[in-house]
């Protein structure tokens, strides 16, 4: 079972669709119990940093991603909800985040047009299970802020906008993808399925 | 370095798409979500279903199509038509939209870009502009209703309105090139392109897969968007990318 962490955010119903067709069972939920209770964790997230953090915090959700993070079992934070991973952002004022991941998020700043919105290739910085069998290719990305690692470990892929762009974060067994995996057709599927594989593989070793 | 998208647009008339649909290997022609999971697996790079239904019950029907078809593809997609609040905006978000296209209710209402862009965020209000060139103005007018009236807006000021208000991006259609295939509308496309720092979607005129090539090219857009030529099977969005790709223009 995958949780799929409601905090009135985005769009949860394509993530929870994909994870369906992936085989897994997905369960949108705001419930502490059932998201403690989960082999998997994802964060989605469309909108504001800000808000989004307002909203983890009021729903009480904040502590319980933490914990989950903390117990060990796979969470992966999805475009916005990979932001939040990060210590702070600087979107529409400074807001900190869960401070699961060193680093911040900073807005697109030059002579090109934001959001970087659009289908870009993937650049894999270094091995990971999430790779396992697959080359890079293009996903589906839309936003205007991106995160600035601490830790150069913690980036396991880029994708190039006039710099390179941090795509996909991982440390222990919280991961986060910039990209909309449920929207990045064959590649952003099986980028998916090696995330609902590892949540399997990490349930059957519990 | 971000590819350049191909957008196939779809006619939704009542749940059952409209206008010529041409495909081998389709059960059912009118079906929508048949139509889009095709185009998903030709290589469309995202979608827009334009819901032209004029009754409530057909837009309520557009809602079961915008859900199945969530569940169903796996590349981002737009619906607009006849979308005239937050409320409209948030149900069809809900049932799995990735973007929601205003024209006619945002000319009417600006406000209603920045109240959807706030609560939902940039990325997913897409301000639809149906242009024509005002040969007296020497440059070109915003019409609405599906380009029946004009409204004596400057489409250029518009566009930069629509950035300042919120919009994440401009689906642009050029109505001296629609229909035509004669391709896109090259100068409006620059200009709005050029006018703003959001993407734009071309739309209207395009012909054959070197239109494609010329609106990247000299028409500085962001994406291409097309219709019938796709429906009646002229050319699949595979030969366009082709054709992209042999001109060096990034494609997925």
């Amino acid at each position: 079972m995958i949780a799929i962490i409601d905090y009135g955010m985005g769009n949860l119903h394509s993530v929870g669709k994909a994870v369906e067709r992936l085989g897994a069972e997905a369960l949108v939920t705001s419930s502490p119990e059932e998201i403690l209770a989960a082999d998997g964790a994802i964060l989605p997230g469309v909108g504001a940093f800000g808000d989004a953090m307002a909203n983890l915090r009021e729903t009480g959700l904040e502590s319980v991603v933490k914990e989950y993070a903390a117990s060990g079992k796979p969470l992966l934070g999805i475009c916005l909800g990979m932001q939040l991973l990060f210590d702070e952002s600087e979107e529409h004022g400074t807001h900190t985040g869960l401070g699961l991941l060193p680093g911040k998020v900073v807005r697109f700043q030059g002579d090109y047009k934001v959001p970087h919105m659009g289908w870009n290739e993937l650049v894999f910085t270094q091995e990971s299970p999430l790779f396992s069998g697959l080359n890079p290719g293009h996903v589906y990305f839309v936003h205007s802020y991106h995160a600035l690692p601490e830790r150069k470990e913690d980036l396991l892929a880029t994708t190039d906008y006039y710099q390179p762009v941090t795509a996909i974060v991982g440390r222990g067994s919280v991961y986060g993808m910039q990209f909309h995996p449920e929207k990045s057709g064959e590649l952003g599927m099986a980028l998916l399925n090696n995330f609902v594989k590892l949540v399997a593989n990490k349930a059957s070793n519990l | 370095m971000l590819a350049k998208r191909i957008i196939p647009c779809l006619d939704v008339k009542d749940g059952r798409v409209v206008k010529g649909v041409n495909f081998v290997n389709l059960r059912d022609a009118g079906d929508p979500v048949e139509l889009a999971a095709i185009y998903d697996k030709e290589g469309a790079d995202e979608l827009v279903f334009l819901d032209i239904s004029a009754s409530v019950e057909g837009r309520a029907t557009m809602i079961e199509v915008v859900r199945r078809t969530a569940g169903e593809i796996t590349i981002p997609f737009t619906v607009g038509g006849g979308i005239s609040s937050t409320d409209d905006m948030k149900r069809l978000l809900r049932a799995g939209a990735d973007k929601i296209g205003i024209n006619t209710a945002a000319i009417r209402n600006p406000d209603l870009i920045g109240e959807g862009s706030k609560i939902f965020g940039a990325q997913c209000i897409v301000v639809a502009i149906d242009a024509k060139f005002n040969s007296e103005w020497g440059e070109w007018e915003v019409f609405t209703h599906g380009g029946r009236n004009p409204t004596g807006i400057r489409a250029l000021e518009w566009a930069k309105d629509a950035e300042r208000r919120g919009a994440g991006e401009l689906l642009l259609t050029s109505m001296d090139a629609d229909g035509t295939k004669d391709g896109f509308d090259l100068e409006l496309t620059a200009a709005v392109s050029g006018s703003v720092g959001i993407p734009v979607i071309a739309s209207g005129g395009a012909g054959h897969a070197e239109h494609f090539v010329d609106v990247f090219a000299q028409g500085k857009a962001d994406a291409g968007l097309a219709a019938s030529i796709f429906h009646y099977k002229e050319v699949s969005v595979r030969e366009v990318k082709d054709a992209l790709r042999a001109q060096g223009v990034n494609v997925r």
